[in-house]
């Protein structure tokens, strides 16, 4: 048998049922869940640190619930969007979830979460009136309730008091005209080297999109089914954004300040509009000679004699619409919703807490940085609630921003442009709109 | 004389070369044990002041890099072990066995090879879906089970193993299963490891099925992971530089191990036209 | 040979040993290839995830919407400049690293070239996260390099004119060490008796070359090129980890507005048309490749 000369296999033998027990190891350890009988057990999705935080915060609802186990799970910010997609299609969402009430016309649309007015009848803990306005009206679509805000978010001024002051403002700017103002100055006495005074992401939709809002913008118009940024009032806030690129009051290229904490540190950047998780970053990350130097201030308006409108941003609680245990969920919801522990939520992470009551408590009314974003959430509203926003803020209105800033074209032709590329997306949603109209007149 | 300063001048410009292809690995070493915010300062430093572990720690403690290298080490040990069984059945019959059409299949799969892999993705996502394996290692382990590749170069080297040898073993009454796993795959031995290396680093640094297959971020690969980490953690520069480290050194010493395994890998794909 | 005829394997073999490659390369690559071109003549996306009510087959509409989005022609352009000026550099970076390590003065041959190697075994985004930093316009070793030389600081990522040649240029960095070593073997195939000869005739060491080095190296040099293009094309991991396709799109590539419209906008049908745009010209290139490569086996 002179064939089996060539057999040296079998010495690799052991290194094969090692590299095979090792995968079989890990699949173990990776599958391994563990399952309860007799109770009723509720999957909930939350996404980033706050699907690590409130993990904390379900031992107290599960004692004062028993019969009700909660299993938390975690998915990534960046992801969010594509896994609950993902997770609609393939019949798969959790019991409840949450979700960014941007994307709440997009999961109403596609039927993937239950109105929650049958629960809002009855429950005495959650009324519309111990919320923000312009963030509970983000979860009303076609005026049914889809969501219940868990937290609130919207985008201010941060800005460096001592170099605000070195230019003749001791308090922040209030108006458009003092914001360009104060920029103006702040670039003007810098000549020994180069610095800005607003960071103005180009990278972003929010500057746009804020200054929009606040002249009183639509974004969208014909049902939301075309785009208005062409429209008169969008114009005016783009002219303002523009300005300050033209003016080089801002940064042009956001890689120019890839690391925003020594930006604002070094006083390379003045004022940034941004939003509330940037407090304790700003407080972790800022070395300690500028500590005390810097605050927040409600955004400038376009007109005097009131604050300038912002963005109405924050996360919602939703329950799935498939889901058999929508009691249990509007449970845990009403939990999550109570003031106390929306509280202990705020401390645990540093999220603002939706409900007005627990606003009352110290911990915030005493934090200076937080008083801004008090008064700047009676100042919200809400995007347009369609489920193509994201894509045309995302991936358009940052396009066109970036090339404004950057390139020498006339307004009008930028914004024609951008109302163009809105137009097309939305052209499923127009046809959608169309169909809907015929069906109901048959 | 001429020939002294031709010598000089060779490896003047083979050291400037050498130091430049270096520099970014190098710096990605020291940074990532600076203390933070060294790494982004002004005067650059190439050396770091004190040297702290700190950043690993943080991937390990607050990052899960730990899992994260648990995945990718499990998928691509996973795709590596049953694409190499599953292509060298296959090599192995379209270069020994006799069947009607033989040729012409084995051409069409060659000329398969010039669609690339994202024409795929859209529908074997979709598919995958309804199968319900995203998000799972299986969803990232079936499509890379079996190669076009991986079955031409386990043809093209078993062609050349005699057909006498075969029939001897034939003779002695050895099954067509038992002479694979007996004769030829001991035979294969030198173009199976070249592959399993190829196979294994090729899944190791792969990123955009992995990205778009795994949502869950306990399921990231080492590079999705990364490159998720590289938006959220921008001005972490010494920390990212630990999670680089992290990522590409179980390569870069696999390769030193197997250097010569490697270099023939790449011959052999360079005589494939 | 008389007794292999009678002695080989039944057809049910055969099945048994092929089926497991076949049956995962017909259900995971053909099936989709084909279920991708049917996608790419419909307008499935996030609608028709959620309900197939919602899918309208549209015919080539995909494509004419592809002519006239001027961000698929940013894409295309983008990949061109990509392919068409990244490639050839990295080529002839590849070639001139391959003579340099191929002249028998130099030693530590076997050192250098494993230095020169070293990148192209490393993962694509963690060298991409790392140059990232090097390219910081204030705080990146390249800047302080080019301002040793007296050379003003470039803004390499966030700058649009720059932002694609800085993408090349990690490109050739991570690649070239690959082609390298196939040119060394091309190089090492050219028989000496060529040189010998031609050293008689008294032609110098220039001259050599141009007659002798470069002709030889045609069919390697070929092969090469056209690989590394294939491969060019599909750019995707260096932008989405360093520019996310930006500064103004200036390093949006083919696959990363596949790759958008996909998976990040759900416009799969529309996606579907990019990736056999991209598709086809892989082809184009591919049969350039045989095409020519049949030529000279004739000749």
């Amino acid at each position: 048998m002179f064939w089996r000369r060539h057999l040296k296999w079998s010495n690799d033998k052991s290194l094969c049922g090692w590299i095979v027990g090792f995968v079989i190891g890990v699949s173990a350890i990776a599958g391994c869940e563990a399952s309860n009988e007799g109770v009723t057990t509720l999957t909930f999705w939350a996404m980033g640190s706050e699907g690590e935080n409130v993990q904390k915060l379900i031992p107290r609802f599960e004692s004062e619930h028993p019969g009700i186990t909660v299993r938390v799970q975690q998915i990534p910010w960046t992801a969010a969007h594509e896994k609950l997609l993902t997770a609609f299609a393939g019949n798969s969402l959790p019991d409840l979830f949450q979700l960014g009430n941007t994307w709440i016309p997009e999961f109403s649309f596609l039927n993937a979460i239950a109105p929650l007015d049958p629960f809002l009848g009855e429950s005495t803990t959650i009324q519309p009136q111990s919320y923000f306005d312009g963030v509970w009206e983000t979860n009303v679509i076609d005026s049914t309730v889809y969501g219940i805000p868990w937290y609130v978010d919207t985008r201010l001024l941060f800005y460096r008091k001592d170099i605000l002051a070195a230019v003749g403002f001791q308090r922040p700017p209030t108006t458009w005209n003092e914001l360009k103002e104060v920029s103006r100055r702040i670039t003007k006495t810098s000549a020994s080297r180069k610095r800005y005074a607003i960071f103005l992401p180009t990278n972003e939709w929010q500057p746009a999109v804020v200054f929009g809002l606040e002249v009183g913008s639509p974004l969208l118009k014909e049902n939301n089914t075309r785009g208005d940024f062409s429209g008169e009032s969008f114009a005016r806030a783009f002219r303002f954004l523009r300005s300050f690129y033209e003016e080089d009051l801002s940064p042009t290229s956001w890689m120019d300040v890839q690391n925003v904490y020594q930006a604002f540190a070094e006083g390379y950047i003045a004022m940034y509009i941004t939003g509330p998780w940037q407090i304790g970053e700003f407080r972790r990350r800022l070395p300690s000679n500028v500590r005390d130097k810097w605050m927040t201030a409600p955004l400038p308006a376009s007109e005097p004699g009131r604050l300038g409108y912002s963005v109405a941003g924050g996360s919602s609680l939703v329950i799935s619409r498939t889901s058999p245990r929508q009691t249990e969920a509007w449970k845990l919801i009403q939990f999550l919703s109570r003031p106390d522990v929306q509280m202990e939520f705020f401390r645990l992470m540093g999220n603002l807490p939706a409900r007005l009551e627990a606003w009352d408590d110290p911990l915030l009314k005493e934090d200076p940085y937080l008083q801004a974003f008090f008064r700047q959430l009676e100042y919200v509203t809400a995007t347009p609630k369609i489920p193509e926003w994201e894509q045309i803020a995302f991936a358009k209105v940052i396009e066109h921003v970036e090339r404004a800033a950057n390139v020498q074209i006339a307004d009008e032709e930028i914004l024609h442009m951008l109302d163009r590329d809105v137009d097309r997306i939305l052209e499923k949603r127009r046809w959608m709109m169309q169909r809907m109209l015929t069906e109901r007149e048959q | 004389m001429r020939k002294n300063a031709a010598k000089i001048v060779l490896i003047t410009v083979s050291t400037i070369l050498a130091l430049l292809t270096a520099t970014p690995l190098v710096w990605m070493a020291l940074a990532s044990v600076m203390p933070t915010g060294q790494a982004s300062s002004f005067p650059i430093r190439l050396l770091p002041d004190a040297v702290t572990l700190e950043h690993y720690a943080t991937l390990f403690d607050r990052l899960h890099i730990g899992r994260y290298f648990l995945n990718s080490l499990m998928v691509s040990i996973s795709i590596t072990l049953i694409s190499l069984f599953v292509n060298s059945l296959a090599g192995y019959a379209f270069a020994k066995f006799r069947f009607g059409g033989r040729d012409k299949l084995f051409r069409m799969l060659l000329a398969a090879l010039v669609i690339p892999a994202q024409v795929t993705m859209l529908p074997l996502f979709l598919m995958l879906n309804t199968m319900g394996l995203v998000n799972t290692y299986l969803g990232v382990i079936i499509p890379g089970i079996a190669s076009i590749f991986g079955i031409f170069v386990i043809r093209q080297f078993a062609l050349s193993i005699p057909d006498s040898l075969i029939e001897a073993a034939r003779i002695d009454g050895a099954g067509d299963l038992r002479i694979y796993f007996t004769l030829i795959l001991p035979l294969c031995r030198p173009i199976l490891v070249t592959l399993a290396i190829f196979t294994f680093m090729g899944t190791w640094n792969d990123f955009l099925w992995p990205l778009i297959v795994m949502t869950d971020d306990s399921m990231y690969t080492l590079p999705v992971a990364l490159a998720s980490l590289a938006g959220e953690h921008v001005q972490d520069t010494e920390l990212m530089m630990a999670g680089s480290v992290m990522t590409v050194l179980p390569v870069l010493v696999l390769f030193m191990a197997l250097q010569r395994y490697y270099v023939r890998g790449i011959m052999m794909g360079s005589v494939k036209g | 040979m008389t007794i292999a005829t009678r002695t080989q394997p039944q057809i049910i073999t055969t099945a048994l040993f092929l089926s497991p490659a076949l049956s995962v390369l017909a259900a995971f690559f053909f099936v989709p290839v084909l279920s991708s071109f049917l996608l790419s003549f419909t307008d499935f996306d996030i609608y028709a995830l959620g309900n197939l009510e919602y899918l309208r087959f549209v015919g080539l509409k995909n494509y004419e919407s592809l002519l006239n989005d001027p961000l698929f022609w940013k894409a295309l352009q983008n990949t061109f400049f990509f392919v068409f000026v990244g490639g050839p550099l990295s080529v002839l970076f590849s070639l001139s690293t391959a003579l340099l390590l191929n002249a028998k003065l130099a030693p530590w041959r076997g050192l250098f070239r494993l230095i020169y190697f070293a990148p192209v075994v490393t993962t694509l985004v963690a060298v991409a996260v790392v140059w990232r930093y090097l390219y910081h316009p204030r705080f990146g070793l390249l800047n302080s390099l080019l301002g040793l030389f007296g050379l003003s600081p470039i803004d390499w990522l966030g700058d649009p004119t720059w932002a694609m040649p800085a993408i090349i240029l990690l490109a050739i960095w991570k690649n070239f060490g690959y082609n390298m070593l196939i040119f060394i073997a091309g190089l090492q195939n050219i028989p000496d008796e060529l040189y010998e000869a031609a050293r008689i005739d008294g032609a110098g060491a220039l001259m050599q070359f141009w007659n002798i080095t470069l002709p030889q190296l045609a069919p390697t040099s070929l092969f090469v090129g056209l690989t590394t293009m294939i491969g060019y094309f599909q750019l995707f991991a260096e932008p989405y980890v360093m520019t996310q396709g930006g500064p103004m799109n200036s390093t949006l590539s083919i696959v990363l507005l596949m790759y958008q419209h996909g998976f990040r906008w759900w416009s799969i049908g529309y996606a579907a048309s990019i990736a056999f745009v991209l598709f086809a010209m892989i082809f184009i290139v591919s049969l350039v490749q045989v095409k020519l490569q049949k030529g000279m086996q004739e000749s």
